[in-house]
Order: structure tokens, then sequence, then C-alpha cells
């Protein structure tokens, strides 16, 4: 890869204190960098910059210079060079930092205007904290606490507009608590590619809304809830559930597709409410799809498997597992391995195969990409199985090899790691034909067939890690514990495959060992950003995913270099 | 190790060994009790006055209008110490007559083997629905009789006044509208 150019580093001083910084950054980030907190509400990272909230005030000036010889100016008292003040404030987050650029944030006058602005954006707003879902992370609520007035002068009437607007499927606007900061009409516009909100009326009564005939409703509507700096914006799913001041947040990744956006699973007491997205910059930025936030509700889904079941019984886990491995045993096995699996799996997977000298088979899923955070390949992990060794080549949607095998009876036995084998092509007949260990973690076609079923974890049960579209290694962490009667799959593989590693420390130890690309690596390594492993030994697979945000196939880099 | 003198006793004198006096002065405080108002009650026939600002049971209230006060913010279950409440948040159907306040608890559980009588839910409740009121016995034969439900501490709480009328001003201004 060529890297990118250094960048122009500039010196600013931003309340006395000197920082350099690549030369354009914005005096917001460039304050946080030195540990200068400026409020902001329609100011995002990801965004445009319109500067309409004005809660971003500041004072800038710069290094006087004399015009005719350009010689700097020296202040006598000081002995430095004059700081040119501009006398009334500008917004920071359309100020750039250029060399010499001088920046107050807590100056009398700034602290006027906060407070100014802050009693204008509260005028018309409503006293709903109580019952609104913001609550706890609401930047009004914050700033008005940390740079508000701390008391009302207004004794008018407040305007009232329409509560509980639908404005598509998965997202509710109250209008009340909108502060007109845009910045989810710039997301629709500049991220979704799907403009369909903005403002209308004049003043005070303007008010957010759709455009005639248009609703809210592209994969990506969420994310105007997560960056909705009030609650103006909510999600209708997670709306009076529960206060975010309970739930506690562990990092995950989203398995709908290879992308791997990096997510927050929000839980409480082992039941999930939410899952939002994680800032990954290499990754996803800051948003991710709603199809995604919906994946927790698999964990309480009705098909769940709960209890081991032995051709058809439910039968002790001891039993089971003796049941399966007297059948892998007797030897004619295949095994089913999966794209949804952690590496750690995979690499599990893969030692089961080995020790049964069996065939070793993955399942390909691919859809439709949308460009943006959904890549074609819906498996999350298939590079995972080719960095492990699992497979070499990339596989099919069906498993049209094992099906000959089994009609010609060469395979007896089928140990399927969470893949529905009828769908994965093969027919009942076939089914019927073998004996398979089925370990996954919904009922389905395969585990209704199964000799031995054991009920396994989904991703927010256990831990792990997946390896992206853009070979990013990328960890994941247990948010709640798994329901009674469902066993760790790491703990199951290592069973069957007779590894003494049943935990992630161990296995881990075992892959740096066994695995030369993660040979330096440990699971506790692995920053939460994720790690970018070398992507040259695959480089000529023809993957499935096409031009995603961060992410350009390897084909289209080589046709443009 | 101890120091010091030790105190000499004195010999009792002729009137303290008849023993005498001693039983008669005894004798005048039982009998000016005899003769004095009752400082006993007969519990449980007889209740004692409560005073204002006693911390009895919490228990949810109504305002004069009937309208339960409480809209499941949880802070009281926040604030709880020794983490007594439950709640689980609930939505007012948006044409109930009240669905304007949006939110109302769809059950209000609080433990009363874990209450300590703190009174910080009554403290913390922005909406001033949580009240330890009057009542301080509470008992039961099972664990489950001894967590009030919704339905208890609305009937433990009845109605109180109200000074503020809050949701009624908000609907009041809905209807007036101050649309342009």
């Amino acid at each position: 890869m060529i890297a990118p150019p250094k960048p122009d580093l500039v010196t600013v001083n931003i309340d006395g204190k000197e920082i350099a910084v690549p030369k354009g950054t914005n005096a917001i980030e460039a304050a946080r960098l030195v540990g200068v907190d400026v409020p902001y509400y329609c100011y995002h990272p990801k965004l445009t910059i319109v500067g309409n909230c004005r809660m971003c005030l500041i004072e800038i000036g710069m290094p006087a210079v004399d015009p005719a010889t350009k010689a700097p100016i020296m202040d006598p008292a000081t002995g430095k060079q004059k700081i040119n003040w501009i006398p009334r404030p500008q917004i920071g987050c359309a100020t750039n930092a250029s060399p010499g650029l001088h920046i107050r944030t807590q100056t009398p006058q700034i602290k006027d205007c906060r407070e100014g602005v802050m009693e204008f954006l509260l005028v018309n707003h409503p006293l709903d904290c109580p019952i609104c879902d913001q609550a706890g992370e609401c930047k009004l609520q914050e700033q008005s606490t940390g740079y508000g007035r701390g008391y009302s002068r207004y004794i008018e009437q407040k305007n009232v507009k329409p509560k509980r607007t639908q404005l598509g499927p998965r997202v509710m606007l109250d209008d009340e608590r909108c502060i007109l900061c845009s910045r989810c009409i710039r997301f629709s516009k500049e991220i979704a590619k799907d403009d369909v909100l903005g403002f209308i009326d004049r003043g005070s009564y303007s008010t957010l809304t759709c455009y005639p005939g248009k609703k809210l409703e592209n994969n990506y509507s969420l994310n105007t809830v997560d960056i909705c700096p009030v609650g103006a914006l909510t999600s209708t799913d997670f709306r009076f559930k529960m206060r975010v001041w309970f739930l506690k947040q562990t990092n995950s990744i989203d398995t709908e597709s290879s992308v791997g956006a990096n997510t927050v699973v929000w839980s409480r007491e082992g039941q999930i409410y939410r899952i939002t997205p994680r800032q990954n910059d290499g990754v996803n930025d800051t948003w991710m799809a709603d199809s995604g936030r919906e994946l927790y509700k698999q964990v309480k889904a009705d098909t769940r498997l709960v209890s081991t079941t032995l051709d058809g019984r439910a039968a002790p886990l001891d039993a089971a597992l003796k049941a399966a491995a007297d059948l892998l045993a007797a030897g004619s096995v295949a095994v089913v391995g999966s794209g949804r699996s952690s590496v750690e799996e995979q690499f599990l997977t893969k030692k089961l195969a080995a020790a049964l000298k069996a065939p070793a088979y993955l399942v390909s899923r691919v859809g439709e990409g949308d460009q943006l955070l959904i890549s074609a390949d819906k498996n999350p992990n298939i590079r995972g199985a080719l960095v492990t060794g699992l497979i070499a080549t990339l596989p099919a949607a069906k498993l049209a090899e094992l099906a000959a095998h089994i009609d010609a009876g060469r395979i007896k036995t089928v140990v399927s790691v969470g893949e529905d084998l009828a769908v994965a092509g093969l027919t009942a007949a076939q089914l019927a034909k073998v004996a398979v260990v089925y370990l996954g973690t919904h009922a389905n076609a395969t585990s209704a067939a199964a000799r031995v079923v054991i009920p396994t974890l989904t991703v927010f049960e256990k831990g792990g890690t997946f390896v992206n579209q853009q070979f990013r290694l990328q960890k994941f962490a247990k948010a709640v514990p798994g329901p009674a009667g469902a066993t760790d799959d790491l703990a199951v593989l290592a069973k069957l495959a007779k590894v003494a590693a049943t935990d992630l420390a161990s296995v881990w130890t075992l892959l740096a060992a066994e695995v030369p690309a993660l040979g330096t690596m440990s699971f506790a390594n692995i920053p939460d950003t994720g790690l970018l492993l070398d992507a040259t030994p695959f480089a000529g697979l023809p993957f499935v995913e096409g031009e995603s945000l961060h992410y350009q196939p390897a084909a289209k880099v080589a046709a443009t270099a | 190790m101890a120091t010091g003198t030790p105190l000499e006793r004195k010999p009792l004198t002729f009137a303290e060994r008849t023993y005498v006096p001693q039983i008669l002065s005894g004798l005048k405080t039982t009998w000016q009790h005899l003769v004095r108002p009752k400082e006993t009650l007969e519990y449980p026939e007889q209740r004692p006055a409560i005073p204002p600002g006693y911390r009895g049971v919490p228990t949810l209230v109504k305002d004069p209008h009937g309208r339960e006060k409480c809209v499941s913010c949880q802070l009281c279950e926040f604030v709880c110490p020794p983490k007594a409440i439950r709640i689980t948040p609930g939505e007012i159907a948006p044409d109930a007559p009240t669905g304007h306040v949006e939110k109302a608890p769809k059950e209000f559980e609080i433990d009363m083997l874990r209450c300590i009588y703190c009174g910080m839910c009554q403290e913390v409740c922005p909406e001033e629905a949580i009240f330890l009121q009057n009542q301080f016995s509470m008992t039961g034969y099972t664990r489950e009789e001894m967590v009030n439900n919704k339905a208890r501490l609305y009937e433990l709480g009845g109605t109180l006044p109200d000074d503020h009328f809050k949701w009624d001003k908000k609907l009041e201004a809905e209807k007036h509208g101050n649309a342009h």
C-alpha cells in the first residue's frame, strides 16, 4: 500500500496551550486534543459543516504583522508577538487550524455566548426529560448543566409542535424536542444518499419533516436516531423500553455481512435492549445498517435450541458428546464448518476435520451489497476460514460434492457447525441417509433430522474474533450469558476434536503457534479497532464483495493503481 | 494498669440500714404514675399520631383528577440504595385521555423486604409521584406478599394534592396550539 502523505503540521494555541495539528484541523477537534471541551450540537466529524447551532462559539486571533513590511508586531508588555483578536466570537466548527492560530474558549464573552445560545435552544424545548428516551445521553441535558444559565427567564407560552410523528417504520419524531441542528438531514443526504428530510416553516416555527410522499425508511434510518443530539428522533424498537443509564455496553461486531461493522451491545441483566454502531474510522465510521440492529432478537427467539438431544430425545451433554464421539470414531465423516463461526471455532473445526481425516466444507451466502455497510458476502467470517486454513478456496452456495459423496455412500456421518444442511442443498433423503451431529443455536430442518443436537451460543453470548472483508481481525466480547442448556461452541468442538484448549485464551495459544498469520498475537492484544492481516496470500481468490465504505475490491485497486 | 487511690466506702447511716426511707421514696414514684395520664397505647386498636415528614411505606399517588402521576422515568429505581424498586416501563395509547403523557409504568414493584425507608425515591421523583406516607407496618407470610405491585402501591398511596398540574397545562397548551 502507498503510505499517505505526511500531514502538514501547524502549531495552534488553545487557551494558552500550544499543540501541533495537521493543517486544516477543525478547531473543535484541535481543542479536544489539548483536553479543552468546546460544546456543539450540529457539528459531526463525519458530516459536512453547517454551523447552525452556534454553540461552539470561540474567540480567535492571529499573530499581528505589519501590513506593509510583513514584520511581526511585538507586544512591549509581554515581549511576544501581538495577537490580533477578532472582536466578535466565531464558530469553532468552521474554524480550521492555520499557522499561529490562537483560540480562547474560557473568556467571559464566550461564557455569556454559550448561556445565551443555551437559553434560545431551551425556549421552546418541552420539559419532557422524565418521559424522554434520550435522557441520560442527551447533549442538551449535559450542556445546559455544563454551560447553561441554570434557570429560565421564559414566561411566555411555548410553541407546540407535533409529537409522535412516525417518520418511517423504525423512526419516531417528536418535533417539540428538535433543536434544528440538521444532522439527520445531512446524514440522509450525504451518507445514506436518500434525501427525504427537510425543514419547513420559519423561525421558531421551523419543523423537521419528510418531503411529501416520502418516508425515512432506508436501511440506515436509525443512524439519524444515534446522531440526534436530543430526543427528537427515537427508535420505535427501543422507545420506552429501558433507560440508558441501566444498560451495560459491550463491544461487538455486526454479523450480517463481511463488512464487520463495529457495534456496541446494550444489555441489562442478561437481556439485550439495543445495538448501536461503534466508531471505527477504518471500517464503518460511526454508522451501521438498521438490519444489523435487530439481530439481537435471535437471542430470545422461540426457535432457540436449549436442550441437548440424542435421537430426538433430551439427553445429558455427556451422553450426547459420547454418542457424537462414537459416530465420529466410526469413520466416513464429513465436517461442514461455517462462515458465521468465529476464527477460534473455525480453527477447532479444522483441528476436528484433521483429526478425523475428514473433508471440510463451507457454505457461501451471496446476496446484494448496498455499497455502504452491507457487502455481497453475507458470511461475516469467510476470510477467517481462509486464514486458519479450514478452507483453501472460496466455498460454493450448495454442498454438491458432499451430496454426491452421500449418494455414493462414502460419507456416513456429517458434523455441521451451525449450518442448515437442507438450505445448503442436501435433500431430506440425503439427510436421512447420514447421521448428523448438529451444533447450532436455532431449530431448523437439520436440527430436526440430526442424531445429536448440541445447542450452542449466539455471537452475543461468547467472545471471539472475525476477519472482515478487509482482512481486518476484529474481536467481539460476551454481552449476555447464554441460555441454560446451551454450551460454548469452543468447548464442544474441543471435546469432539480431543483438543485440550476449551477457552479463548488457550485456543489463542494454539492459534498463535499453528497459524503463521496470527503468530505474534494474543486475544488480549487485538485492539478494539481491529488488526489488519496480510491479505496477499489470498489475493488471487475471486471474492464476491463489491465496493463499500472504506473497502475496494482487490481487482479494482489493481485496475486503478 | 489501674492507678490512683481507691474510693473508701462510707458506712451506712441508721436510716439507711432500716431501708424504710428508700422503700417509701420508691412507692412515691409508683403512686405518682398511678394517677398520671397514660403514656402507652393499646396497639393495634389505638394508633399513634404520625408526625409530618414521617417516612413510612413508599406508595404511588394519583393527582386530584385521578391521573397516575408516575411516568416510569426509573430515576427511583436508579437511586434506590438497596435496589428494592423494579419498574417495567410502558407506553400510554395515543387515544387514551392521558395520551399526551405518552409514558406510564406497565408494572411497578417495591420489595418491602429490601426497602430501607430512606426516602431517596421520593426526593428524586421529578413528577412527585412516589411518597413515603404514614403507614409504618408491613407484614406478610411469604416473600411474594412483601412485594408491593403497582395496584397495591396505588391502593396504599391514594390521591394527594398537586401544586403544578404540569401535564394538564401541557394539554391545554396543545389545545391552544401556539402554532402560526
